[in-house]
């Protein structure tokens, strides 16, 4: 009986083991892509807070909208409330799950819409500590993963960047896999490898009883001590968008 | 006359009894001051600060200003790296290749948060509304002939980049690899950036041989400051090996040799405590404390001991006696010249420049050390030792009769002299007047170091190295994209571009210019500041979207939106011309813009520039200062008022000689030669006490007339003032090895002025000293009789 309870036991750890830290960390990773399927599609206001290290801020206003897409990338749409003279400036993303994203930008001044080619994803996004490539969508596509370890229900995974434009070597992402897979922490080194960036996930809430949204990020920018604080409020999944409204004339129009 | 001789009494019974104990404890007392010295040693520490900021006192409204410049846009040190190909044509797919390799390995530097190159310089273009940003040369092996002669057009069409980045040959190229030090360390530049860049350098030369590398910017800067005072310090050993030579020859004793060394080590020992105390980060000017502190300590022991020696080479005393005879008669003189130069050096801190507040602290707190021990450790050692003496005369009476020939040549003609010298300094002080001050930061390194060569050669080929930046107001939150302060703005940079002196502006107007023709499908017409505001906004919004990892608009514009910052980089000019013209900038904003755009110009190059000016200003009060106690000292030294102010003469004269040689031989002064009337005036005094104070004794106890007893203190005085100079030279000649201007154009004059007190102390102040006694004899019931103190 005991030389079977051993003989199970080594078998479990000899299971846990076989699996790779590259295989587990790549299971975690569609895992959290899993939960999070099937929103359809939202909208939110965001609140954007720059902070640079004498701790002088400024404020932006901000709506986004974003469409869910399994084949591709989501789709996104960003429309700017405040400051008042870039009012109704809008930005429309398509995220593709390889190569570079689509991006277009409407501006009410010249009441032209723009399209941007640029595959400049490590470029921060409107002077904030967030990069694109930390906003844009996290299609299971764009990285290498490698199991790291495991704390109680958080589950820390190295994520490599395929894309060579990348601005990281690495991330390090942690997932609560009790939550929905929820993210609550994503470590980011740069390219030489040392720790750029923290962003903490905070004030959670379950919206449609699956989908957990942080209502706060809180970006800290370790090397020039500046910080970005996003407020996320008026979350709304039952606005039933279409690819209708994420088009030049639906740019146009936000 | 009680209470003087009751004084003179009393200065005798201290120097005897203080010389018996020495000697009757003489273990006990050398002990203990090997104990301080080991002491104060073991505190001892010494790290070395490269940055530029210590060369500015926390008050300095220039470092005020640029601080301020600083905390409102990102503040950055750079390293640029300049690459000339020996092809001379960076567009070839071999080239590209190269610097597209530097500049991926360039990001692993340690704190980088960017890196510019020709490479992935963002290049923007337009086709209808479709807008294009990409790396100007991005996988440069798969560009074909075509592509690589486009993206040469490109390039040499960017403003950006062309005189920046790139030369108009396009045959030179820099790399600028900006970081970000969290300044949590001392060592994050020597022990970490610089030996990654120097690394990554040589193993790129290695691979590409074909270019020629060169390196500047404020991180290469830093660590040439940072090793050029570890080689100042070097200089310690040089001196130090002079030192045991002089000594020896002077006293013909090894024990004597080895006494002084004893006491010039406890000495620096001690200072090195200090230092460690004090918790002061050593820079090249203060680096060079312990030459100073060997050069002029070393004259107090060889004071006591070749007094000792010759009590009994001469008068036949037996060691002991000897040694308290020494005693009796040096240990005031010591004193008194110790007390000059403390304070002379304590002078320093009236300044506006903290490095030399450490020099003249750590100086004058070594030379108090070097008095204690001249007075203890010495003595008790020279108790200890076997020292023997021969009787040797013969040279000493050969001497003794050159410097009587030259006492009897100056008695004879004092008149003369008097008016050849009044003329000479008259000259040489009007030339005095010619010298202008120039702090080119970048000069003061000399042609040894390669920070200097490097960075002429990025001048001669690539950009310029000096840099004034304007933050300019618009007045009001977001206000930046009014089209009113665009407009002016562009107006400001037009009119910077016009000016000879200019090599590249970077302003904020450029951008917006740019962008609008993007807007425009490039259309060149639009290249202007866009209409309203709303649109230049939203350009702005858009142009931030665009910026690539490790930029943002916080280089250029404030977190606001109310100011921008314009970079003006300029040829090398002098200080001078640097002020003059960031001047004319603050004018003509003044003149042509509202009034929420004036401001000041500010930048490292602008402070190093008012450096000098600022220094002199501050350091006037410390000289008179200075000037008023030494002379006070000499009056109570001689206990004579007149002598006292006639002091003055030769002691101010030799700083007005050594500038007005100055002016013949560079005529452009720095920051480190204005503390040279303070820190001379305290070395240079002891000439004249030495000559005055036997003058004095001559014609009070001796009771010779004014030019017998000049011509007594020649002889008396004559050889020992020759050799301390000669001491002194040696140290001085010695620091004026120095790679560092501040260092060697100090020590330098200071050689001069010292040559130059000497020489005034042998012809104008004997002069002097006969035609003033003429006078003097009418009222000559006045005269004092007492002995002073410094009679040998």
């Amino acid at each position: 009986m005991k030389k079977i309870v051993f003989a199970l036991a080594a078998l479990i750890t000899f299971g846990i083991h076989a699996q790779s830290p590259e295989a587990r960390g790549l299971k975690i990773a569609k895992a959290a892509e899993q939960a999070d399927l099937g929103f359809k599609s939202s909208t939110v206001n965001l609140e954007m807070t720059l902070k640079n290290k004498n701790g002088q801020t400024s404020q932006r206003s901000l709506t986004t909208k974003t469409l869910e897409l399994t084949e591709d990338g989501d789709k996104s749409l960003i429309v700017f409330n405040s400051p008042k003279d870039v009012k109704g400036t809008s930005t429309l993303t398509f995220t593709h799950k390889v190569g570079s994203d689509d991006q277009w930008l409407f501006l009410p001044s010249i009441k032209r819409v723009k399209r941007i080619s640029s595959n400049n994803k490590s470029g921060p996004f409107v002077g904030s500590e967030f990069a694109y490539e930390d906003l844009s969508s996290q299609e299971v596509e764009k990285y290498k993963y490698k199991f790291i370890e495991e704390k109680g229900s958080l589950l820390t995974v190295e994520q490599d960047p395929v894309d060579p434009k990348s601005g990281y070597t690495r991330r390090l992402v942690t997932y609560n896999k009790d939550k929905g897979y929820r993210l609550e922490k994503i470590e980011f080194y740069d390219r030489k490898n040392a720790l750029l960036k923290t962003l903490i996930y905070s004030n959670y809430k379950v919206y449609k009883n699956k989908f957990w949204r942080a209502s706060r990020f809180v970006m800290t920018n370790h090397q020039s001590k500046k910080e970005t604080i996003l407020e996320f409020s008026d979350y709304n999944f039952d606005v039933n968008l279409t690819d209708e409204d994420f088009t030049q004339v639906a740019l146009k129009r936000s | 006359m009680n209470a003087i001789k009751k004084a003179r009494n009393a200065t005798t019974v201290f120097t005897r009894s203080w010389a018996n104990f020495v000697i009757k404890y003489k273990w006990p007392v050398l002990l203990a001051t090997l104990i301080l010295a080991l002491g104060l040693g073991s505190q001892g520490s010494m790290e070395f600060d490269g940055d530029y900021h210590v060369f500015f006192s926390k008050s300095n409204p220039e470092l005020e200003a640029f601080d301020a410049l600083q905390e409102k846009y990102t503040k950055d040190d750079n390293v640029i790296i300049v690459l000339s190909p020996s092809n001379g044509n960076l567009f070839t797919k071999e080239n590209l290749i190269a610097i597209e390799e530097l500049t991926a390995e360039a990001w692993n530097t340690p704190y980088s948060s960017r890196v510019d190159a020709l490479t992935n310089f963002q290049h923007t273009s337009a086709d209808g509304d479709d807008l294009y940003v990409d790396d100007l040369s991005y996988e440069s092996s798969l560009k074909t002939d075509a592509e690589i002669l486009e993206i040469k057009e490109k390039a040499l069409k960017e403003p950006l980049l062309v005189n920046r980045i790139l030369n108009e040959a396009g045959s030179v190229t820099a790399i600028n690899i900006t970081v970000r030090l969290p300044g949590e360390d001392i060592n994050e530049i020597p022990g970490e950036v610089t030996p990654f860049v120097r690394n990554m350098i040589s193993d790129f030369k290695e691979k590409h041989p074909n270019f020629k590398v060169h390196t500047s910017g404020l991180i290469p800067m830093n660590t040439a400051f940072f090793e050029s005072s570890m080689k100042d310090m070097a200089l310690t050993m040089i001196m130090l090996i002079i030192v045991i030579i002089t000594t020896f020859i002077l006293t013909r004793n090894i024990w004597s040799t080895l006494a002084t060394l004893v006491v010039v080590m406890f000495s620096i020992m001690s200072a090195i405590g200090f230092v460690g105390i004090m918790d002061i980060k050593m820079t090249p000017p203060s680096a060079v404390f312990p030459t100073m502190i060997l050069t002029l300590a070393v004259a107090d022991s060889i004071h006591i001991l070749v007094t000792m020696l010759q009590k009994m080479r001469k008068d036949g005393l037996n060691k002991v006696e000897a040694l308290k005879e020494s005693m009796r008669l040096n240990f005031m003189p010591v004193f008194i010249t110790s007390l000059t130069t403390v304070i002379g050096f304590l002078t320093m801190n009236f300044g506006d420049v903290p490095p030399f507040w450490d020099l003249g602290n750590i100086t004058a707190f070594g030379m108090t050390m070097a008095f204690l021990y001249s007075t203890t450790a010495l003595p008790a050692l020279m108790a200890i030792l076997p020292v023997k003496s021969k009787a040797k005369k013969e040279t000493t009476v050969v001497r003794k009769n050159w410097y009587t020939g030259l006492g009897n040549y100056v008695v004879k003609q004092p008149v003369r002299l008097t008016i050849i010298s009044v003329l000479v300094i008259g000259g040489l002080t009007y030339l005095a007047t010619k010298n202008t001050f120039n702090d080119e930061f970048v000069n003061y390194f000399d042609e040894t170091v390669q920070f200097r060569t490097d960075t002429d050669y990025i001048k001669d080929n690539l950009t310029g190295i000096y840099n004034i930046e304007y933050s300019v107001g618009s007045g009001e939150s977001g206000g930046i994209n009014n089209p009113e302060y665009l407009k002016h703005l562009n107006a400001f940079e037009d009119w910077l571009n016009g000016q000879p002196e200019v090599i590249h502006v970077n302003a904020f107007s450029e951008v917006a210019r740019r962008v609008n023709r993007s807007m425009h499908g490039d259309d060149e017409s639009f290249y202007r500041i866009p209409d309203s505001r709303d649109e230049a906004a939203q350009y702005l919004l858009l142009y931030e979207l665009s910026l690539p990892f490790g930029l943002d608009l916080n280089n250029q514009i404030n977190v606001d939106k109310s100011e921008t910052r314009v970079t003006v980089t300029i040829e090398n000019v002098s200080s001078a011309e640097m002020i003059a013209f960031s001047k004319k900038g603050e004018e003509w904003l003044r003149n042509n813009t509202p009034e929420a755009m004036h401001t000041m110009g500010v930048s490292p190059t602008l402070m190093f520039s008012k450096l000098g000016f600022r220094q002199a200003d501050s350091m006037l009060k410390g000289n008179i200062i200075a000037l008023i106690l030494i002379s006070l000292v000499l009056m109570l030294a001689l206990k004579n008022f007149k002598l006292g102010l006639l002091s003055i003469i030769p002691n101010v004269t030799p700083v007005l000689v050594g500038f007005g040689i100055w002016a013949l031989y560079k005529a452009q002064i720095n920051t480190g030669m204005v503390i040279v009337f303070g820190m001379t005036l305290g070395i240079i005094v002891d000439d004249t006490v030495h000559f005055m104070s036997k003058f004095l004794r001559a014609r009070r106890e001796l009771g010779y007339d004014a030019k017998q007893a000049v011509v007594y203190a020649f002889e008396t005085v004559g050889k020992a003032l020759v050799t301390t100079t000669i001491v002194l030279l040696a140290g001085f000649a010695v620091l004026s090895t120095s790679s560092f201007a501040l260092n060697s154009y100090m020590a330098r004059i200071t050689v001069i002025i010292i040559l130059a007190a000497l020489i005034i102390d042998f012809v104008l102040l004997p002069s002097l000293l006969i035609l003033t006694s003429r006078k003097e004899a009418v009222v000559a019931k006045n005269t004092e009789k007492a002995q002073i103190a410094f009679d040998k």
